[in-house]
């Protein structure tokens, strides 16, 4: 579906079914580089059970038009400007990486419009190595790669392991980087390093919210989620053994899992 | 539709899965999709990409077979193609019309090893937002990875060197994940892709995922549905074979090198296609594209006649009078009569097939043993 926000059109898939504004509503916010494709496993089951499930292209991701917000806090704004648009009173938010931290940030800011919190592979402060950002600002590929082999776990780095068939894990996450325009990354990794409100966010989210960690996950290391889960006022965690940061594509039936638990469906 | 996973071994299957990653990862590319046979790879790719009234443009040097299903058969069911010569950049080009969805060659043409020119060829595709497809059985990702140089889609007869023994029949069709089938000016080119399928939830490929697109759409309507899949017991004997590709593929271009030398310097041999030669018109571009060699298969002309071309070929010894390519044992064919006997005397010229041209598959055998088989039999037969 398309929609404007801000005078700029906005992209989400919804697992080709139609949005209705009466059924309870997810939206899914993708991490740095990356597109709502990321989530077609998890968002497309909601989509056939009964829920707007809203995959979100991020401004200036995918199909989405504008610059890519400069600050989490300026995503999380954004979060709170497409829930207007949407015309619905609230919804809940599945967000991954920096998608997780504008989540968590809109949840903080906004609590009245989020009813459920669900953060995959959150982390609090979220900093980024100088030499990945030094790559990222000078459009260089190698700060794809960098990512690409700290994104998953050894046994998801094996070819033959994709749950879904026949498409290579690692090809796949480089290639959907190396469509985002230069600069992207960069910002969107800069937002990463600067946000700093991540645990004071936490302890002013009043939804239940959920926690999906992976146990191998080196771009943000469970250690580093610990602050921030401890703020929180009604969590549950959930953590997956020889995962990754890319969980949902490394364990997209636990990851469906936990949400389903979690959101209900 | 819920979960991903395995469901039928016809639509996939963990063997033939790790087979699709490992070609995937050694291609570059994205992900793969394992067929039953290389024609039904390239058969595969072709009808996902578009349906009757639609055309395509062929290099003119390709496998018999390849031939075949793009100047006959396809015809029959609306897919029209228009064959170039792979040389000729500027007939690319002109070829193309509103209704070209795809443009084809081999990385090496068969039998007269043609280098295609795969970064202007794919750049010239791209201009007029067409994906180009390069059939890869000859070079191997261990001699050239085609996405490298600008390739969308490759696609493999996973029998000849991928295997490497002559024992299964299997085919691979790669994916870059490069094209974007949603940019302006080339959505509408391919609806498969970028419109609703009622075939399956009205899912919209290019929609699902921005980068797998085109793998989605065939392997959930085309294999689901023409049903031309691996067995799983070949995708394990081709997983057996990929294991030992460098090894092989080095010892099969040190041989052909070998061969190539000795038989370039007899004097019953005319001339000998060889792109490492200086003496091929492809020389140059062969040292560009294909550093490590230009593979293990290639033709020869007799100084004579096609009675000494067949008596040549029955004094061989060692080599094995086959069809087939890239095996580890050295093979021979004769392709006027066999693989590319269904083409007319016109289209053997355009291929560059005369009655004297001997095709060589060079395997791993001592190259001693191999230039003693070969100068016996080219005695024999100028006799």
């Amino acid at each position: 579906m398309r929609f404007d926000v801000g005078g700029n059109a906005v992209y989400a898939y919804t697992g080709t079914r139609p949005f209705d504004a009466k059924r309870s509503t997810v939206l899914f916010v993708h991490g740095a580089a990356n597109d709502h494709g990321v989530f077609a496993l998890q968002s497309r089951y909601f989509a056939w059970h009964g829920v707007n499930a809203v995959a979100l292209d991020l401004p200036g991701h995918g199909r989405s038009a504008g610059e890519a917000p400069a600050s989490v806090e300026a995503l999380a704004d954004w979060l709170h400007d497409v829930v207007d648009a949407l015309g619905v009173r609230e919804v809940s938010l599945v967000g991954h990486s920096l998608g997780a931290l504008a989540a968590l940030e809109c949840a903080a800011r906004h609590p009245g419009q989020i009813a459920r919190l669900a953060l995959l592979g959150p982390s609090a402060p979220m900093p980024v190595s100088a030499d990945l950002l030094a790559a990222a600002a000078a459009n260089d590929h190698v700060a794809y790669e960098l990512i690409n082999g700290w994104s998953f776990a050894p046994a998801s780095q094996l070819s033959g392991g994709n749950r879904l068939p026949g498409v290579w894990m690692l090809g796949n996450a480089m290639r959907l980087m190396e469509r985002t325009p230069d600069g992207v990354l960069a910002t969107d990794l800069a937002a990463c390093n600067a946000y700093a409100n991540g645990v004071e966010a936490a302890k002013h989210v009043s939804c239940p919210t959920l926690v999906v960690l992976g146990a191998r996950d080196v771009m943000a290391p469970m250690r580093n989620a610990k602050a921030l889960i401890d703020a929180l006022a009604d969590v549950r965690t959930v953590t997956l053994p020889d995962t990754g940061h890319s969980m949902m594509a490394e364990r997209p039936d636990e990851v469906l899992d936990a949400l389903r638990s979690f959101l209900g469906s | 539709m819920e979960r991903a996973g395995h469901v039928y071994s016809r639509l996939s299957n963990p063997t033939c899965a790790v087979l699709e990653e490992r070609i995937a990862a050694l291609e570059g590319g994205i992900g793969a999709i394992a067929t039953a046979s290389g024609q039904a790879a390239l058969h595969l790719a072709i009808v996902t990409l578009m349906s009757a009234g639609s055309h395509i443009v062929a290099s003119r040097s390709l496998y018999g077979g390849s031939h075949n299903l793009l100047d006959y058969t396809l015809p029959r069911f609306g897919i029209e193609t228009t064959f170039v010569d792979p040389r000729d950049l500027d007939a690319w080009v002109r070829a193309i019309t509103p209704k070209t969805r795809l443009l084809f060659g081999e990385t090496l043409g068969n039998p007269g090893l043609e280098v295609l020119d795969v970064p202007r060829v794919a750049d010239l595709a791209h201009a007029h937002g067409l994906p180009l497809l390069v059939d890869s059985t000859f070079t191997t990702p261990w001699l050239m990875q085609p996405f490298e140089h600008g390739a969308d889609l490759v696609v493999h007869s996973a029998t000849k060197f991928l295997s490497g023994h002559g024992t299964v029949i299997g085919g691979l069709l790669v994916d870059s994940g490069k094209f974007d089938w949603n940019a302006d000016g080339v959505r509408e080119k391919f609806p498969t892709l970028t419109e609703p399928y009622a075939g399956f939830h009205d899912m919209v490929f290019a929609e699902e995922s921005s980068t797998a697109a085109f793998l989605l759409r065939a392997r959930r309507e085309g294999v689901r549905d023409f049903g031309a899949c691996m067995a799983p017991m070949t995708a394990f004997h081709i997983l057996q074979g990929i294991e030992t590709l460098p090894v092989r593929m080095a010892r099969h271009v040190e041989n052909a090198r070998a061969i190539a030398g000795f038989l370039r310097e007899h004097p019953f041999v005319s001339d000998v296609g060889y792109p490492e030669l200086p003496t091929h018109p492809d020389n140059a571009l062969a040292s560009r594209l294909l550093p490590r060699g230009a593979g293990a298969v290639f033709s020869f002309n007799l100084r004579g006649t096609r009675e000494q071309g067949r008596r040549f070929i029955e004094a061989l010894r060692l080599f094995s009078h086959l069809a087939n390519v890239g095996d580890a044992k050295s093979l021979v064919i004769h392709p006027a009569s066999t693989t590319h006997f269904r083409m007319s005397d016109d289209d053997l010229r355009r291929a560059g097939i005369t009655e004297g041209t001997i095709r060589l598959s060079i395997g791993l055998e001592d190259r001693a043993d191999l230039v003693d088989d070969l100068s016996r039999a080219l005695a024999a037969a100028s006799k």
